[in-house]
């Protein structure tokens, strides 16, 4: 046997990570496809009107209101929690990501019962930027914790005051964090459905659940998709921008050490007024709200909760078989990004992200055409539907997996492979024990992912089968506050793990 | 117990997991069950599982129901074709079923049946049944507006005077029923321009409800809805509608029309004896006793059974005489997508 026996397992893994990418393409492929289906002059008809410039319009002004301002909020929280002398600093950091389990729809349900006069753009971006500003305080904070303060004390030795320093040496490095940060609340905005919905203010996603409903999967969905695609490309194709080259790494481990704290001083209690009123905001106001109109209900015709444990169990039979499907589909790729980073490995990675950029619905219009002409057999059941969550949150798989089997050194497999243990032996036996908890890891997030997912579940959920997300928007979409809450409530409930997990993603790397 | 052997077990119970969860969805509730009556619905939930319940307690029957919205479940038993699983379909609105009809794929609903419903409460065509009506009404804040200021027809309200003062759900099959029957009783034009006032001139909501809740909240004097959303919230709690009474055009106005909600049975379908028997309950004095006792609020359509007494007798309404068969709403979404609406 020759040494490089690695070759062995990227001759098995580059067909499978290539039929992942391809089924991950898939959607894209279908939705241009059925949008060009009526010829290209009709195809220019429809998207050359009004209608189109003005959901162009309000898509757009949501994203240039509600990503500066997820990023200021995001950034300003996490240099307050992991580099000032702030009080209570750990409570801080869970408040800043609880967000995270309060599905956004929720947070909207919450602030129209509260405040019904919060529709239009200005509820919109209200809600949106207290729901995601977390995906850019996480990757922000965590990052902040784990660089060396050195530079940064470097530069003050060089006389510049403690704000300028950090300016001029930490924010550069913070770009990387920032810019993906922001790229995951643009993406979110773009797939948004249910708070805009909620909020009367239509976007491309709302016009194409709205399509559907007309029509069922025709063409002009598939053309709104389409643009919704390009949407994406443009969204992904800025982030590679704004993201720079500018190296985040050392050489060497060196004796890094942690930035002293800035003192805050009298702006002490400022900075704990501004992270109390975004914690009021984005965590009270939905739990407050819930939980009222839980007790609301209770009181007016006592909640009838005889509906909630069978949903309650066909969304985590949903969540359980889409996690543990995503998380198996993500590994070729995972395993031949870790062993061998060539060309073929990046591209097939980079595919599997753009598919997951596009919204929910795509995925879903796209799955439902090729199902009712091609295999009818799988249409409207639930193999289709976790097909679906598995092509969505593949990357969620992903990013975890690569993180786990870097700490699965190849030499280990080699030294398995001496002893006699062949490609899916070394696999089970060496390879994935070592990287369990990334894999456990991978399958939390992409089932607390699934627990809310809306759109393609609207679209593809068999019949007879509800989600905790589709009772919860039947009741909210008629504006029964008491009949969604008890649904609401069980989304909060099972999301708080996240929440757990993510806390630890920074403090670990601290 | 090693961790490691431990973390191994985990994970291959992890990776067996599709299998054992393929395993379990044998479950009814996952996939048709072969022996079950297909319903595809898109009338009330509630209403359309009060009605199979009560068939199958009657027949012993099985069924099984799937629901949706009026118009994407209508284009999707077209889209399924041949294939369709769908043995009966039920709507809200009769348009969603014309569109299955001019697709070829219903059978004609047995003459008995069609006998049980009352006069124009049926299309001409005799290939589908109503098994329920509603009726349009103008929803007003009593605070704001008295009824002497209201519009004496719904075509009023494309007038720049009504601009930003009334509200409308056109996203769903509701509304665009309304327009259908708009369109055949005034014709293209007319209902074009009205179309190009309400894109300018209305504030858009996602259904009737929120309609109903925003004229109660005092967001806009008036706006278009049914009929019985209104009555089931003065029934209970009258939360959504307390500050609210209902104005019906009458006068045969476009703004009377009533709508039918229809029932058919599926050429394709391999039970067309369970599917007709469902039908003729369904239309049967004892299966609309089901509806009116369901507290839906919405009218009966079989001769001889009384609507709730709540409810103004649907005879009284002066609705505009139009054979629901005239109803297209492809050409509806087509005139609102031109407007600029959809």
């Amino acid at each position: 046997m020759p040494a490089s026996s690695d070759h062995a397992p990227a001759r098995v893994l580059g067909p499978l990570a290539t039929l992942v990418a391809a089924l991950t393409l898939l959607p894209v492929v279908v939705v241009v496809v059925r949008g060009g289906a009526d010829g290209w002059s009709a195809a220019v008809d429809y998207l050359v009107r009004p209608r189109i410039g003005e959901l162009l319009a309000h898509t757009g002004w949501l994203l240039l209101l509600t990503v500066p301002a997820a990023m200021v909020l995001g950034i300003v929280a996490a240099w307050l929690v992991e580099r000032t002398d702030l009080p209570l600093a750990g409570l801080w950091r869970t408040l800043m990501l609880a967000p995270l389990a309060v599905p956004a729809f929720v947070s909207s349900y919450a602030w129209i019962s509260w405040q019904p006069q919060l529709v239009g753009l200005g509820g919109a971006v209200l809600v949106t930027t207290l729901a995601y500003f977390p995906f850019v305080f996480l990757p922000v904070a965590s990052l902040l914790r784990a660089l060396d303060g050195g530079e940064e004390e470097a530069a003050r030795s060089l006389g510049l005051g403690p704000l300028r320093a950090a300016l001029r040496t930490v924010l550069p490095r913070l770009r990387p964090a920032i810019s993906g940060g922001a790229l995951l609340v643009a993406l979110h905005l773009l797939a948004e459905y249910g708070v805009l919905e909620m909020m009367r203010y239509q976007t491309f996603t709302t016009a194409i659940l709205q399509q559907y409903a007309v029509g069922f999967s025709d063409t002009p969905g598939s053309l709104l998709a389409t643009v919704l695609v390009g949407l994406c490309l443009v969204v992904l194709a800025l982030e590679v921008a704004a993201r720079g080259r500018r190296r985040v790494a050392r050489v060497g481990s060196g004796a890094g050490r942690r930035a002293d704290p800035v003192p805050l001083r009298g702006w002490r209690a400022p900075a704990l007024v501004f992270l109390g009123a975004v914690a009021a905001l984005a965590v009270a106001v939905p739990v407050v709200m819930v939980l009222r109109w839980l007790l609301v209900g209770q009181s007016q015709r006592g909640v009838d909760l005889s509906d909630l444990g069978p949903v309650t169990l066909s969304t985590l039979a949903l969540a359980l078989a889409g996690g543990v499907l995503a998380v198996a589909l993500a590994l070729p790729g995972a395993l031949l990004l870790a062993r061998r980073h060539g060309p073929l490995a990046i591209l097939l990675e980079r595919s599997t992200f753009l598919a997951s950029a596009l919204p929910g619905v795509v995925i879903a219009l796209a799955l439902i055409g090729v199902a009712v002409d091609v295999a009818p057999a799988i249409y409207q059941t639930a193999l289709l539907l976790v097909l679906a969550y598995a092509i969505l949150f593949i990357p969620r798989a992903m990013v975890s997996l690569r993180a786990g089997l870097a700490a699965a050194p190849p030499e280990l497999s080699e030294a398995a492979r001496a002893l006699g243990a062949r490609g899916v032996s070394v696999l089970t036996r060496v390879v994935l024990p070592l990287a369990a908890p990334s894999v456990l890891g991978g399958f939390v997030l992409v089932a607390l992912a699934i627990t809310t997912e809306l759109t393609a579940t609207l679209l593809l959920a068999p019949t007879g089968v509800e989600t905790l997300a589709l009772a919860f928007w039947g009741a909210a979409d008629e504006l029964d506050y008491t009949a969604a809450a008890p649904y609401a409530a069980m989304m909060i409930a099972l999301s708080v793990p996240l929440t757990v997990v993510l806390r630890r993603q920074i403090t670990k790397e601290g | 117990m090693t961790p490691t052997l431990s973390r191994r077990t985990l994970i291959a119970a992890l990776l067996a997991s599709p299998v054992v969860l393929s395993a379990c969805s044998g479950d009814e509730k996952y996939v048709p069950d072969p022996e079950a009556l297909q319903i595809y619905s898109s009338q009330h939930q509630n209403v359309t599982e009060a009605w199979a319940r009560a068939f199958t307690d009657a027949t012993g029957i099985k069924t099984q129901v799937r629901s949706g919205t009026d118009s994407s479940m209508g284009h999707m038993i077209v889209q399924e074709g041949d294939a369709s699983p769908a043995d009966v379909f039920l709507t809200e609105n009769s348009p969603a079923m014309t569109v299955v009809e001019r697709a070829g794929m219903l059978a004609p609903v047995e003459e008995t049946t069609l006998e049980q419903v009352g006069e124009g409460r049926a299309p001409s065509s005799g290939m589908w049944t109503g098994i329920a009506a509603r009726s349009t009404v103008l929803v007003y804040n009593t605070s704001m507006i008295t009824p002497a200021e209201l519009p004496a027809s719904m075509m009023d309200l494309q007038d720049a005077a009504w601009a930003g003062r009334w509200g409308c759900a056109p996203g769903g099959a509701d509304f665009q029923a309304i327009v259908a029957g708009m369109l055949v009783d005034r014709g293209e034009e007319e209902t074009a321009a009205w179309l190009e006032g309400l894109k300018d001139g209305a504030e858009i909501y996602q259904n009737n409800i929120a309609t109903m809740k925003a004229v109660n909240a005092g967001e806009v004097p008036v706006g278009i809805m049914y009929h019985y959303y209104w009555y089931r919230d003065q029934a209970g709690t009258k939360e959504g509608s307390g500050n609210t009474e209902l104005h019906y055009f009458g006068d045969q106005d476009p703004g009377a029309f009533v709508s039918l909600s229809a029932g058919g049975v599926l050429a394709t379908t391999d039970k067309a004896d369970e599917a007709q028997q469902f039908l003729a309950y369904l239309t049967s004095p004892e299966g609309q006793e089901v509806l009116v006792s369901s507290g839906s609020m919405e009218y009966p359509v079989a001769r001889g059974v009384p609507a709730d007494p709540a409810l103004p007798p649907l005879d009284s309404l002066d609705a505009p005489l139009v054979d629901p068969s005239a109803l297209d709403s492809d050409k509806v979404v087509m005139m609102m997508t031109d407007a600029g609406i959809l």
